[in-house]
């Protein structure tokens, strides 16, 4: 038998006190391939064990929520029977080494976790990180996760509907890619991964396990160094073909009632699906690894555990049910293996070629991951930025043209036309807006997704800058008009045993509750990647939110564009010229500084109720928030959209009232005649309103001196990206 | 008019194209499986998108030698209305049905957006409630599109009437020789197109200008 010595646990990530628990629970030494699973089962990325404690604070109840947080993905009433089954998961450490495949299995493995549930994938979401542009490495990681999200994707035939990219140096050495996948299924029909009854069959289907992806799970709990490409191979490969397969297969037997229980293998693989299914059902699982349809051969026992390898499923089936199972795999082309059985011994029995490899207590492997109150200082927040701080005399049209240029702000076009986003026939709002917006299938009901967090606020007041990325996610449901639902979450930080990381850490999650709290917008689901840095250089906190909202009649519903000349010109919220931590102080004044806006939720509460019903009664159809880049720039995203122009009457207007970052504001266009009556009922529910102006010809102009054309916006704004992307060398 | 949509391993779009037929002709559309080997009687057989067989080797080179090709291709020869949407153009061409083949994209980028079509033949089944110069506008979504043929075949191609789609001068999206977005086979009752007309029926998905594909045929084989 292999020693256990400290170099060998050191190389399997587990400390020296991890290892003394695991021989407590054991009453023994454990074996190498026992080692193994306790490695993967116990790394942060499974057991959450920095995080968990604090992930209790979160609100993950409302009438809405089936299923919260604790399955594959979380569950919501959407009405008539129907569920939205949604989550959101990184896939940063494998996309930073190899960009394609690593985005390609990230989307790969979000999308398994929600048709697990039972639910066919209508729609995907990303959010991603990279470097600053002129970093070497970034256009080559820009083009491989762009390419690897549509190359699985594409061939899944989910469309891809938006999502948010922002560039940063934080990023350089570590870029973020996070996937969000929203599925719809019968409320009824919900699939659950508990592996409950004895002497139940355990069918292994999908792809035949190879050595690929042995120890992902660790790799992601880890931090990088220099020698992070020399982990290449622990990046799983994807085949978006079988996964369709699967997809299908699974589908058309969950139509049946032959499943007892059904999980993917994800991270830790066989190793996390056995483990985690017996520990939910209260069973025990016995494996047979001859079974297990195997690439190559020569396999141990280790490494079958700990593959990776993608497009697999574990199901428990219900006994005699097997050949009817079977038929529908070998139709999709599938392999199909009852690889065990399910016992009522609570333990995790592996066999291999005669001889029991590894005997685990299920629940500990699960349940019992050491859980750390780790240290940790909370941020000191940095004092508002002083108003004379900021050049005032710069002319707004010439800066607002340098911000439409800018890298966080120009048009992602060259993204998201590499995503067939019109698959499925329901994309009634494609990328480019606030929210996308997929129809329900065959119904007038749709669904609206986005995901939004601004990390520069984040570094800047963790507190503060989660709360604002749930209330953006709110409000960019509400402004096309739909009932913001629940949300799920994307933890990305830093290594979380220094204790300036896990205070942000803390302080994000405090503020994403707060905000759930008075928002009514439970997190349903989530993930969270840690150690996100390399040679000791963090990330920005980047808790990523994915929100999903309902619009009952698509008939009432908004977006962006300019629809007709003569409109009025609406601003909802409170504008007080809010420019610490905004994009214009970074990108034109060339500072990081001062303290981000405050949300105050219960203006932005009241502020998007009185939106969202002028949405539904009809009266408002041209809605846009307020975000990065402040006032100006929405109001030219508006332009470019509808390829109509405006009139502000604001001569007087400074820098900070058109680019400052203050919260809970929403453009509207309306008709003329709707417009004082709008302001009249606004002045009654106390949400600041005010009359800006007037959609106009083909220019956006300010009142005094010339405008500037529809046409040299758009220039402006399409040309940064294919530029960016087409330089042979880094710019 | 009773109509077929071929599900192959991985196709796509199957659903869309059994939608958008179902809709316009008030008819269920069979779903047949590759693996069959008779395509029931009827009047249409669609290749639907997708990414058949992974796409793997070549787009639509497996999906061509698919136990259900055989039937396809004798119902062709009598002259059943055969359409090949996007990777069904692919197998089609890949086939021997339709001359020519989708290479990919020039600049080696998938891509999806609405595209501007000229409609440049009206007289053939697929087409007749269009006029001919009618602009239409259909989303693109692929990653071999850039089609490809001599010379000669494309003279011939446009001599004969078979060019039926064309990309609107600026609109071309993947490099196609002569802006080709679809054409027809010598006996007109095969075409293939890259353009999606099934994701071009409903007014809230931004273009309603692929109806009078499917309500063409509906009308040449009711």
């Amino acid at each position: 038998m292999t020693a256990i010595t400290p170099d060998l646990l050191r190389r399997h990530g587990l400390s020296e006190d991890e290892y003394w628990r695991i021989k407590q629970l054991l009453n023994r030494e454990p074996n190498l391939v026992e080692l193994g699973i306790f490695s993967v089962m116990w790394s942060e990325h499974c057991s959450y064990k920095s995080t968990r404690a604090h992930l209790r604070r979160l609100p993950t109840k409302g009438p809405q929520v089936i299923q919260g947080p604790g399955e594959n993905a979380g569950v919501i009433d959407i009405g008539d029977g129907d569920a939205v089954v949604f989550k959101m998961e990184s896939h940063n450490h494998p996309s930073f080494i190899e960009p394609y495949q690593g985005a390609a299995t990230g989307v790969g493995g979000i999308m398994r976790d929600v048709f697990t549930m039972g639910a066919r994938p209508i729609a995907m979401m990303n959010a991603l990180r990279f470097g600053a542009p002129e970093h070497g490495k970034t256009r080559h990681l820009v083009g491989g996760v762009v390419a690897g999200i549509g190359g699985y994707g594409n061939c899944m035939g989910v469309p891809t509907v938006g999502g948010e990219v922002n560039f940063h140096p934080a990023y350089n050495g570590n870029i973020l890619v996070n996937a969000m996948c929203v599925g719809l299924a019968r409320k009824d029909r919900i699939f659950k991964s508990a592996a409950e009854g004895a002497g139940n069959p355990v069918v292994y289907v999908g792809s035949k396990t190879g050595r690929d992806g042995i120890h992902g799970a660790t790799m992601a709990s880890a931090e990088f160094s220099e020698d992070s490409q020399e982990k290449r191979p622990t990046v799983q490969v994807g085949d978006p073909f079988t996964e369709k397969l699967l997809l299908e297969a699974c589908l058309e037997l969950m139509a049946t009632d032959a499943i007892v229980a059904i999980q993917d293998m994800g991270a830790a693989g066989l190793t996390s699906s056995s483990a985690e299914m017996a520990a939910k059902g209260g069973s025990g699982i016995e494996l047979n690894l001859d079974r297990v349809p195997q690439r190559e051969a020569g396999m141990t026992a280790y490494e079958m555990m700990l593959s990776e390898s993608q497009e697999r499923m574990l199901m428990v089936l219900k006994p005699g049910r097997e050949g009817e199972a079977e038929r529908i795999f070998q139709k999709w082309e599938l392999d199909f293996a009852v690889i065990g059985q399910t016992t009522d011994t609570g333990r995790l029995i592996v066999k291999h070629q005669g001889t029991i490899v590894a005997d685990l207590p299920a629940h500990a492997l699960s349940e019992e991951a050491p859980v750390y109150q780790r240290s940790y200082t909370p941020r000191a927040v940095p004092l508002p930025l002083a108003r004379s701080a900021v050049d005032s005399s710069r002319p707004p049209l010439a800066t607002l043209l340098t911000l439409l240029a800018s890298p966080d702000l120009c048009s992602r076009r060259w993204i998201w036309e590499q995503y067939d986003y019109s698959v499925m026939a329901d994309t009634v709002q494609q990328p480019g807006g606030d929210a996308a917006v997929v129809r329900v299938h065959g119904s007038t009901k749709a669904l609206a997704i986005t995901t939004d967090v601004t990390p520069r606020y984040c570094k800047a007041d963790p507190f503060e800058g989660a709360k604002q990325a749930v209330a953006e996610a709110w409000r960019n449901l509400t402004a096309v008009g739909a009932v913001p639902l629940a949300i799920t979450d994307n933890l990305n930080f830093g290594n979380p045993e220094r204790p300036e990381t896990m205070g942000e850490i803390v302080a994000a999650i405090d503020g994403i509750a707060d905000a759930c709290r008075a928002l009514s917008f439970p997190v349903v689901s989530g993930n969270c990647s840690l150690y996100n840095e390399t040679n000791g250089e963090p990330i920005l906190p980047t808790p990523a939110i994915g929100g999903v909202g309902l619009i009952k009649d698509i008939a009432q519903m908004a977006n962006i564009a300019f629809k007709r000349e003569g409109d009025a010109i609406i601003l909802i919220g409170k504008t007080t010229g809010h420019l610490g931590r905004s994009l214009y102080l970074r990108e034109i004044e060339g500072r990081e500084e001062g303290a981000p806006p405050a949300v105050d939720l219960a203006e932005e509460k009241r502020n998007g109720d009185f939106v969202r019903r002028l949405i539904e009664a009809g009266r408002a159809g041209t809605v846009h928030d307020i975000s990065d880049g402040g006032l100006l720039v929405a109001l030219a995203e508006m332009a470019m959209a509808g390829g109509i122009g405006a009139e502000l009457r604001r001569e007087n207007a400074g820098i900070a009232f058109f680019f400052g970052e203050d919260q809970a504001r929403y453009l509207l266009a309306v008709p003329a005649r709707e417009g004082e009556s709008i302001l009249a009922e606004a002045a009654k529910a106390a949400v600041p309103a005010e009359l800006l102006g007037t959609t106009k010809g083909d220019a956006l102009s300010l009142g005094r001196g010339v405008g500037i054309t529809v046409a040299a916006l758009r220039a402006a704004h399409e040309s940064w990206f294919p530029a960016f992307m087409a330089a042979e060398k880094p710019a | 008019m009773r109509s077929a949509v071929i599900v192959f391993p991985a196709s796509n779009c199957d659903r869309d194209a059994h939608d958008a037929l179902a809709q316009l002709s008030g008819r269920e559309p069979h779903m047949v499986w590759h693996g069959d080997s008779d395509v029931p009687d009827v009047d249409l057989i669609v290749l639907p998108g997708g990414f058949a067989y992974g796409d793997y080797l070549r787009c639509g080179a497996m999906a061509a030698h698919s136990h259900i090709m055989r039937d396809i291709k004798r119902k062709a020869e009598q002259g059943i209305a055969v359409l090949g949407i996007c990777n069904g153009f692919q197998i089609l061409t890949e086939a021997g049905l339709l001359p020519g083949a989708l290479m990919r994209n020039a600049d080696l980028k998938f891509v999806c957006r609405p595209v501007e079509l000229v409609v440049e033949e009206s007289q053939s089944g697929f087409t007749r409630k269009y006029s001919k110069g009618e602009r239409v506008r259909f989303p693109v979504a692929h990653g071999e599109g850039n089609y490809f043929a001599d010379e000669a075949t494309l003279d011939r191609l446009e001599g004969e009437g078979r060019v039926v789609f064309r990309y609107a001068p600026g609109e071309n999206p993947n490099g196609s020789a002569r802006d080709i977005a679809g054409i027809l086979n010598e006996k007109r009752n095969v075409l293939g197109l890259m353009p999606h007309p099934e994701r071009a029926c409903d007014p809230l998905l931004g273009s309603t200008t692929g109806r009078a594909l499917f309500q063409s045929l509906i009308e040449s084989l009711t």
